[in-house]
C-alpha cells in the first residue's frame, strides 16, 4: 500500500482528474463555469492553469448539446469528463446519455466504444431544495450500457474518478454535493474497481449496505447501536457487486439497506430482492431498506433534516429488528404519516 | 379584494406606488443579503438587486388574469406582482408564513391569484409552461396573455428555441422577456453566446422582437404594453429583450470578482432607482423629503417583517407529505 495523503472529497477529484489528463492526452473536462471559474463547487482548481483551453472547456448552458458534444468526441476516441452542475439539469440530455451514448456500441454491433463519463453533483442537506437535491441513481440506473457510480469518500472520489476516466464505456458518477468539503486520507496508488464494492467494517449481527452520503449516516448510526454491523459501501449501482454483498449477507443472515432515494423505485430495492430470492433459506430475518419518504426533498431546514434518514433512526431500527425479529417502521409511519 | 390583490392595483395606478415597490425591493434584497451573510438564513438565494425596474414595470402592465413564469431570481418580480413581503421572506427562511408553506424555498415562489406559477429553478422550465398558459388562453379565446421572464444565458438552452418556434407556429399569446443582466453564472455573456442582442434570435422563427433599457421603468411599461398588445389582440408572440445589469453576485457565495473593472459603477450610474426618482422629481410627484421618508419607512416596514418571519412557526413534519396528488373528490 502507498502513502496516503489527507484531502478533501472535491480536491480528490480534481487530482483524479489532473492524474487522468497527465497520463492521458485524450482525456478532457468541459461543463458550465469549469474552466475560468473553476467549477461551482471547485471541483476543477487549476485545471485551465495546467491543461489549457483546448482540453478545459466553459460551456453556454446547453446541457444536451454539450453531453451529445461528448458523446461524438468520444466515439472519435477521446475521452470526455462532462460536468452537470445538479443531477436534475441531467433532465434536459438525458436522451444523449441513456439513448444515445448507452446505445452505440450495441447499435453499432461491437464497433464502437463510448468512453465518456458524466459526473453530477447529487443530494440533499443544503438547502437548496426539491429541484436541486435529489439523488436521482434511478433515473440513469435501469439504462443497459451505462455503468453508475457513487463515492462515498476522498479515496472512492480519487479512485472511482480514475477507473470511470479510464472505462471503455459510459459511465455516470453521483457525487454527494455535501461531501465536497470533507476530509479524508488518500492513497493515490489504490485502484477501485469499478463494480466492486467496499467492505468499510467486519461484523456478524447484520449487513448494511448503504451509498453515497449514507454511508457515513449508516457507519454512526453502527457506532451508536453498538452493535457487530458489517458495513457495505455499494460504491457502484450498476453494475453492483453481488459477489461481496451476498457472500456478507450468507455470513450474516440479515440485510439493511440505507438509501437516500425514495422508497419507491429505488437501488436498494433491487438488493433486496436479489438478498431474499438467492438466499431465502438461509435468512435470519427479512431484509428491509431504510430510505427517505416519497416526497419532494422539503425546503425547511427542520423538515429537511427528518426526511433523510439520521444516524439516530438508522440505530433504532437496527436495534429493533435484532431485538424483535420484525421489520421495523420508518419515521414517517411511527409519526403517522403518509 | 384580498391584500395581495390590493399590492397589485397599488403599482397598476400609481406612479409614486410603482417607486416605492422598487424600494421595497431593493431594501428586501439587501435584508436578504445580510441575512444569508450571517448565516441565518441556509441554502442559497439569487438577488435581482438592479432589476427592479423590469419586475415592477411589468406587474404594472399585465393584469391578474395574466399569467407569469418566471425564475430562481424571482423575488423582485413576486413582490412585484403583489406577493406579500411576509410571504415571500417566510419562505425564503422556509416558515410556515411562506407562500409555500416553508418546503419551497427562495426559488420556488408562487401565488396563483397574482398569476404567478411557482418559479423554476431549471434553465428554461418555465419557457413551455408560459406557451402551454398562452394555448389554453387561446383555446379558450380569452383575451388574457402568458408572459415568460428567463435570463440572457437560458437562450442557450433547446427550451428557449423550440418554444419560441412552436409560439410562433401557434401564434400564441404570449410574451417572451429575455432579462438580459450580462452575466450566466459567472461567465459573460459575450463567453458563452455568439451575439450580444439576444432579441435577434427571435428573427429565425419569425417573431417580433426588440430591446428596451431595463433599467428606465417607463421604457419596460412601453416595451412591454406593445408586445402584450398584440398578444391580446390575436397578434401573436413577442420576444423582447431587456438589457439590465446584476448588481449582486449570481447567488449567495459569489462575490462576482471575474466582472470587469469599472462595469458595475458604469451600471450603477443608471441604477433604476435613481433613475426612477430623476423622473419623479422632475415631474413634481416626489421632492428630496419624500424620497428619504419613503426609504426610511421602508427600513422600518421590512425590518417588521423579518422580526414578523423570524417568529413564524415552523412547518410540521405533516407538511412535507402535502400537495403531492391532487386528493380524489368527494364521491368518485
Ligand atoms: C438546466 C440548467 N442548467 C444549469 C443550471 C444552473 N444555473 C442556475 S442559474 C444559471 C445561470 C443562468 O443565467 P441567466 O439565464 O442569464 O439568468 P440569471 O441568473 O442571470 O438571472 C445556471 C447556469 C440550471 N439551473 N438549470
Ligand atoms: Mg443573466
Amino acid at each position: 500500500m502507498g502513502t496516503t495523503t489527507p484531502m478533501r472529497f472535491r480536491q480528490a477529484i480534481v487530482n483524479a482528474l489532473a492524474d487522468e489528463m497527465r497520463a492521458d492526452s485524450t482525456v478532457m473536462l468541459f461543463g458550465e463555469d469549469v474552466a475560468e471559474a473553476e467549477g461551482p463547487f471547485k471541483t476543477s482548481e487549476g485545471l485551465l492553469t495546467e491543461f489549457g483551453p483546448l482540453r478545459i472547456r466553459d460551456t453556454p448552458i446547453s446541457e444536451m448539446g454539450f453531453t451529445g458534444a461528448a458523446v461524438g468526441a468520444a466515439i472519435m476516441g477521446m475521452k470526455p469528463v462532462v460536468e452537470i452542475m445538479f443531477m436534475e439539469f441531467l433532465g434536459v440530455a438525458l436522451d444523449q446519455l441513456v439513448t444515445e451514448a448507452a446505445k452505440m456500441r450495441y447499435l453499432s454491433n461491437g464497433m464502437l466504444s463510448v468512453p465518456m463519463v458524466v459526473r453530477a453533483s447529487v443530494g440533499s442537506g443544503l438547502g437548496f431544495g426539491c429541484q436541486h437535491s435529489q439523488t436521482l441513481e434511478n433515473w440513469v440506473a435501469a439504462t443497459p450500457g451505462l455503468k453508475v457510480v457513487c463515492p462515498s469518500d476522498a479515496q472512492a472520489a480519487y479512485s472511482l474518478m480514475r477507473a470511470s476516466i479510464q472505462d471503455p464505456d459510459p459511465v455516470m458518477i453521483l457525487e454527494p454535493r455535501i461531501l465536497y468539503a470533507e476530509r479524508g486520507d488518500v492513497d493515490t496508488s489504490l485502484a477501485l474497481p469499478i463494480g466492486k464494492a467496499r467492505v468499510l467494517r467486519k461484523g456478524s449481527d447484520i449487513t448494511v449496505v448503504a451509498l453515497g452520503q449514507m454511508v457515513n449516516v449508516a457507519r454512526n448510526a453502527i457506532e451508536k447501536s453498538g452493535l457487530d454491523v458489517e458495513l457495505i459501501d455499494l460504491a457502484t449501482v450498476v453494475p453492483w457487486d453481488r459477489e461481496t454483498v451476498l457472500a456478507s449477507v450468507k455470513k450474516t443472515g440479515r440485510l439493511v439497506v440505507v438509501e437516500e432515494a425514495p422508497k419507491s423505485g429505488g437501488w436498494g430495492s433491487e438488493i433486496v430482492a436479489a438478498a431474499t430470492s438467492e438466499l431465502f433459506s438461509q435468512l435470519k430475518g427479512a431484509p428491509f431498506r431504510i430510505t427517505t419518504p416519497d416526497v419532494p426533498v422539503p425546503y425547511s431546514g427542520v423538515l429537511e433534516a427528518r426526511f433523510v434518514p439520521t444516524a439516530d433512526d438508522v440505530a433504532r431500527q437496527l436495534t429493533e429488528s435484532l431485538k424483535s425479529g420484525t421489520t421495523p417502521k420508518s419515521w414517517w409511519e411511527l409519526e403517522g404519516l403518509k | 379584494m384580498s391584500a395581495e390583490l390590493k399590492r397589485r392595483k397599488a403599482v397598476q395606478e400609481d406612479v409614486v406606488a410603482q417607486y416605492e415597490r422598487m424600494i421595497e425591493i431593493r431594501e428586501f434584497e439587501e435584508q436578504i443579503n445580510g441575512l444569508f451573510a450571517s448565516g441565518s438564513i441556509r441554502g442559497t438565494t439569487h438577488l435581482c438587486l438592479g432589476q427592479e425596474a423590469l419586475a415592477v414595470g411589468l406587474a404594472s402592465v399585465l393584469r391578474p388574469t395574466d399569467i407569469v413564469s418566471a425564475t430562481y431570481r424571482g423575488h423582485g418580480i413576486a413582490l412585484a406582482l403583489g406577493l406579500s413581503p411576509e410571504a415571500v421572506l417566510g419562505e425564503i427562511m422556509g416558515k410556515t408564513i411562506g407562500c409555500c408553506g416553508g418546503v419551497g424555498g427562495s426559488m420556488h415562489l408562487s401565488n396563483m391569484e397574482l398569476g404567478l406559477l411557482p418559479t423554476s429553478a431549471i434553465i428554461g422550465g418555465g419557457m413551455p409552461v408560459a406557451a402551454g398558459a398562452a394555448l389554453s388562453f387561446q383555446v379558450r379565446k380569452t383575451d388574457d396573455v402568458a408572459v415568460a421572464v428567463f435570463g440572457d444565458g437560458a437562450t442557450n438552452i433547446g427550451a428557449f428555441h423550440e418554444t419560441l418556434n412552436l409560439a410562433s407556429i401557434w401564434n400564441l399569446p404570449v410574451v417572451f422577456i429575455c432579462d438580459n443582466n450580462v452575466y450566466g453564472e459567472y461567465s459573460r455573456i459575450n463567453l458563452t453566446t455568439p451575439l450580444e442582442d439576444l432579441h435577434m434570435r427571435a428573427d429565425s422563427y419569425k417573431m417580433p422582437h426588440f430591446s428596451l433599457d431595463g433599467m428606465e421603468i417607463a421604457a419596460v411599461q412601453k416595451g412591454i404594453t406593445e408586445a402584450v398588445n398584440r398578444a391580446r389582440s390575436g397578434g401573436g408572440p413577442t420576444l423582447i429583450e431587456a438589457k439590465t445589469y446584476r448588481f449582486a453576485g449570481h447567488s449567495r457565495a459569489d462575490q462576482a470578482l471575474y466582472r470587469p473593472e469599472g462595469e458595475l459603477e458604469k451600471w450603477q450610474k443608471r441604477d433604476p432607482i435613481k433613475l426612477t426618482e430623476q423622473s419623479l422629481v422632475a415631474s413634481g410627484a416626489l421632492n428630496a423629503e419624500k424620497i428619504a421618508k419613503i426609504k426610511s419607512d421602508m427600513k422600518v416596514t421590512i425590518e417588521k417583517v423579518v422580526a414578523t418571519c423570524q417568529a413564524s412557526p415552523e412547518p410540521s413534519l405533516a407538511s412535507m407529505f402535502q400537495n403531492i396528488f391532487t386528493p380524489a373528490k368527494a364521491g368518485r
